[in-house]
């Protein structure tokens, strides 16, 4: 599989290729399996024994566990199906996106509405600060 | 016969469908997207439409990695609102048109588009967003609705190219349809957004208010824009823009701009709305 991507310098961003989507399938899908409402109300119930009907890696097992965000990107997560995780939780997007990038729900929300995250020095890798 | 006379291209942020179901558009946060809205509204008012063809991707509500066809089309007499976490949207059940699908797919195919047909398929705020923000809240949607659902999550999506093919030929099924119908296409998603990572909150003005002027100005740039520009200068799920071409495509080559709306933010996406109209 092809491992140089002409994407692979754009700063903070994690592409569902095909690598990605090898990795992360089984936890994707145990994100999705929460669109059903039968399926909340067990994983509310014990998240632990929930998770044990889906073979996770340890790794992202401890990253639902502890809700780490980024680390579910890195795992193999894409973040549509990672929300879901944040849906159950009652989080809104911009809380995910401030817990992402390091900063609170509010500052992430002042960002946007100043016009978001700025175009320069956020194309390249090579050009971040 | 059936006549194809207009494109929409909006945005189909989630919050977007939120702030109309719990009665937030006149809050200050979304007042002056909603006040671009109007005109739209007014436009679909006047216009309608029959039948809308609504391009759009699903976000793992219908489908998911388990199955993933790049071009899929709704060929059913209605479509359910899709349960995406929070239980479905109190929205209209959509209503399709079995027949003009049909036919498109029939003549996609003959056309070598070769289409995924779905006979059940609950749809998304890909797909209802777009209608509240074009009809308000009604008590049924004052359309029918083709679902065209396209996979822009995961990598490669299909390409800006193909995608404005497939607008020409969908548009070639149109014309060949025997019954006097007004049909519009609405390409949806976008604009620049990202939502994950530590880039999330990305967000490219330029890039977009150049996007909305080549629908008219320069299609052939639009057409040519790859995965890696799209990702790098709109943002990772700013891909999604591919699915107005599809609309764009579907358009006589000098459909005109009749209105253009622009805001950020809709939650953590740069909202954008065009209404294009065959001369």
């Amino acid at each position: 599989m092809r491992q140089d991507r002409p994407y692979s310098n754009i700063p903070g961003t994690y592409v569902l290729d095909p690598q990605h989507s090898m990795q992360g399938y089984e936890l994707n899908m145990f994100c999705m399996s929460l669109n059903k409402p039968q399926n909340r109300d067990k994983f509310r119930l014990d998240e632990e024994a929930y998770l044990d009907d889906f073979p996770l890696t340890k790794e992202q097992r401890k990253a639902v566990l502890s809700r780490d965000w980024l680390g579910l990107l890195q795992l193999g997560g894409n973040i549509y199906y990672t929300f879901k995780l944040a849906i159950f939780d009652r989080r809104n997007m911009q809380y995910v996106g401030g817990a992402m990038s390091g900063v609170s729900e509010q500052e992430f929300t002042d960002m946007m509405i100043a016009g978001g995250r700025p175009v320069e020095g956020n194309l390249y890798t090579s050009e971040e600060k | 016969m059936a006549n194809l006379f207009a494109g929409v291209g909006t945005s189909h942020v989630p919050g977007i469908g939120a702030a109309v179901d719990h009665d937030k558009t006149q809050l200050p946060y979304w007042k002056p997207l909603f006040d671009g809205y109007g005109p739209a509204r007014e436009w679909m008012e006047r216009e309608k439409p029959d039948v809308v063809i609504i391009v759009y991707n699903d976000h793992a509500s219908a489908f998911s990695l388990e199955l993933i066809p790049t071009f899929a089309m709704g060929v059913a007499a209605e479509f359910q609102p899709a349960d995406e976490g929070y239980g479905p949207r109190q929205v209209p059940v959509v209503e399709g048109h079995p027949e003009l699908a049909w036919h498109i797919c029939e003549s996609l195919i003959m056309d070598e588009f070769d289409m995924t047909i779905a006979n059940k398929m609950p749809v998304d705020h890909g797909l209802t967003v777009p209608l509240s923000i074009m009809c308000g809240q009604p008590e049924a949607w004052p359309c029918k609705v083709i679902p065209l659902a396209v996979n822009v999550i995961q990598y490669p999506q299909p390409r800006g190219s193909r995608c404005f093919a497939l607008g020409k030929a969908i548009r070639a099924a149109v014309d060949s349809f025997d019954e006097d119908l007004k049909v519009a296409v609405w390409g949806t998603g976008g604009m620049s957004h990202q939502l994950q990572g530590e880039r999330a909150g990305f967000v490219n003005e330029p890039f977009d208010t150049a996007f909305l002027n080549d629908l008219t100005a320069d299609k052939e740039r639009l057409i040519n824009i790859g995965h890696t520009e799209y990702m790098r200068e709109a943002g990772s799920e700013g891909a999604e823009l591919v699915m107005w071409l599809i609309m764009l495509g579907a358009l006589d080559k000098d459909a005109k701009e009749v209105y253009r709306h622009y805001h950020v933010p809709a939650s953590n996406t740069a909202a954008g709305l065009i209404i294009l109209e065959n001369p």
